[in-house]
């Protein structure tokens, strides 16, 4: 049984369309590295394994079943927003009320559910700092929580959308560590979408690179490459390996690689340069 | 001390407040946590103009309160998320809200006090029959909370992953913004619809403030809110002033204190590390 399979899968959103035709499958206990520039449609793939977007053609199966909202198999870390981040609640309430929030009834933390929360903090490292109210934590503290909300409910399939979004280097590296522990004592399947391939080197299994409408899945070597990346950004792109990092460079521009690694305003940025990595 | 309790317009005034003051406590709570003051307030203006309309009706001006703010709570829910970025918007339609709720009253010929209980509200001037009214209103919106506090909750703090789990964000935006209204039109009885952020937003802003807990937040927020309207109205009795003036300080002075910075609690969460 694979983790998620996509058959000749199109997704739409508002009459546009982000995917044609993407076709892929996903085993479990893949890490796979989910890369692409702003806009391709990493989240709204997510979103699809979720049930939140039918797809206008395909099908998409996650462990077996026909994708469908509300899947508590799936555990899910959305694309960081800045909502929560004056917030006056410990960290501790605001992890605990994903446990049954779907059911009605007042949110009193039963023996089991504190016992599932504490075990999700302690896999995340995150015991101490859940005592704290959101509002004084860091951007890397906060997003440890999302990691240990998203692990709550035992799922076998964690879609995690940019994790390392406004995190330092070393933090970046940190919870990439820390999703491939997981992985590996959890035996789960991971899709975690990046700007930048080279903090997911380490950890990931596969890469699932989107582009241009559609999606190239295999391993670094198979899909980091000039002529598979020319064809997803839709002009000619070269892939250089310095060091053991790896460099996407467009056309005639080039050598500024470092600077879009910290990533804080998607938005203003050449989508080209987006993926490098 | 307890010579104002041999008054039955006191006694009925602390009931009252008793009863409003949990309501609001408790419903402020998930107001602020959510970031939606701002419905409390606009709520309360659209509930000037149903006051008045029942009064130019010749109904009793709280059904009017009641069923104008609900009604707009419920579409504000339904409206979501796109409402809170017209602020233009808002802002013109509370103050058509307040210009026709002037009309109505233009008709009415004790237009000065009504106008003035209304804004402002008059906690003493409550009857037996408005505390009973209020204490079923209060016991259908906490009653309501209760129930769908869990999923409200969740659908508060994790929208996206909510929505993943199946939960209607607009479900629970539309309900508890009739809660909301519900819990807006109770405070008018007691400070009027100009100040129903003392009530409804000091207190729990004061909590969170204060506690990190969400159960001890939820409780002190009740708390505070009882302890300001329980003591305006008492030092209302021996200064004479306008209780809802004795209100509204207080909230403002207990959200003050509960903002200062804290030594003790600077210690407090520096000690473990
Ligand atoms: N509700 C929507 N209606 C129409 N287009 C949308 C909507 N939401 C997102 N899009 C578009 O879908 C594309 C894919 O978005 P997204 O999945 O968020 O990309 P990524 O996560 O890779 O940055 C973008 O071009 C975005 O503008
Ligand atoms: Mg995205």
């Amino acid at each position: 049984m694979n983790a998620v399979e996509l058959r000749d899968v199109s997704l739409t959103l508002g009459g546009r369309t982000i995917l044609t035709g993407i076709g892929l499958d996903i085993a479990m206990g893949e890490f796979v590295g989910v890369l692409g520039p702003n806009g391709s449609g990493k989240t709204t793939l997510m979103r699809a394994i979720l049930g939140l977007v039918p797809p206008s053609r395909g099908s998409i199966h996650v462990l077996g079943q026909p994708a469908t909202r509300g899947n508590p198999a799936i555990g899910y870390m959305p694309q960081a927003r800045h909502f929560a981040s004056d917030l006056r609640l410990s960290g501790r309430d605001f992890v605990a009320s994903v446990s049954n929030g779907h059911r009605l009834g007042l949110p009193v933390q039963g023996r089991t559910v504190r016992a599932e929360m504490e075990h999700a903090l302690r896999l995340v490292g995150a015991q101490e700092l859940a005592r704290r109210p959101l509002a004084e934590l860091s951007g890397g503290e906060r997003q440890r929580l999302l990691l240990a909300q998203a692990l709550i409910g035992k799922p076998q399939l964690l879609l995690l959308d940019e994790p390392l979004i406004s995190l330092d280097p070393h933090r970046q590296q940190e919870v990439v560590d820390l999703v491939k522990t997981l992985k590996a004592d959890l035996g789960i399947a991971v899709l975690f979408s990046a700007h930048d391939v080279n903090s997911l080197l380490s950890a990931i299994d596969k890469v699932l690179y989107l582009g241009s409408g559609q999606a190239a899945l295999g391993t670094i070597d198979e899909v980091i490459t000039g002529p598979v990346l020319s064809r997803l950004y839709g002009s000619h792109i070269d892939v250089v390996r310095v060091g053991g990092r790896i460099f996407v460079m467009s056309g005639s521009c080039c050598a500024e690689a470092e600077e879009h690694r910290h990533e804080s305003a998607p938005t203003d940025r050449q989508p080209r340069h987006s993926g490098h990595a | 001390m307890l010579e104002m309790l041999q008054y039955d317009f006191m006694r009925n005034a602390f009931a009252a407040a008793a009863v409003v003051a949990v309501v609001a406590g408790t419903v402020g709570y998930f107001l602020v946590l959510r970031g939606q003051t701002f419905a409390g307030h606009a709520l309360a203006h659209v509930g000037f103009t149903g006051a008045t309309g029942a009064v130019l009706l010749g109904i009793a001006p709280i059904w009017g309160l009641v069923l104008a703010t609900v009604a707009a709570g419920i579409g504000m829910g339904f409206m979501g998320e796109r409402l809170a970025q017209r602020d233009v918007a808002i802002g013109l339609v509370l103050a058509l809200a307040l210009g026709l709720g002037l009309l109505f009253l233009h008709f009415f010929t004790a237009f000065a006090t009504q106008a003035t209980t209304l804004l402002f509200g008059n906690v003493l001037a409550v009857d037996m029959r408005t505390v009973w009214v209020l204490l079923a209103l209060g016991s259908v919106s906490l009653a309501t909370l209760a129930v769908i506090s869990r999923p409200l909750l969740f659908a508060s703090l994790h929208p996206e992953l909510a929505e993943a789990k199946g939960v209607s964000l607009r479900l629970y935006s539309v309900l508890f913004l009739a809660i909301v209204a519900l819990a807006t039109a109770e405070c008018a009885q007691i400070v009027g619809v100009l100040l129903v952020f003392a009530l409804m937003v000091g207190p729990a802003a004061a909590a969170q403030r204060l506690t990190s807990a969400m159960a001890a937040g939820v409780l002190l927020s009740a708390v505070l809110a009882l302890l300001e309207a329980w003591s305006g109205i008492a030092l209302a009795y021996y200064t004479d002033w306008p209780s809802s003036f004795w209100i509204t300080a207080l909230s403002a002075a207990v959200y003050l204190i509960a903002t200062l910075p804290r030594p003790m609690g600077r210690l407090a969460s520096a000690a473990p590390r």
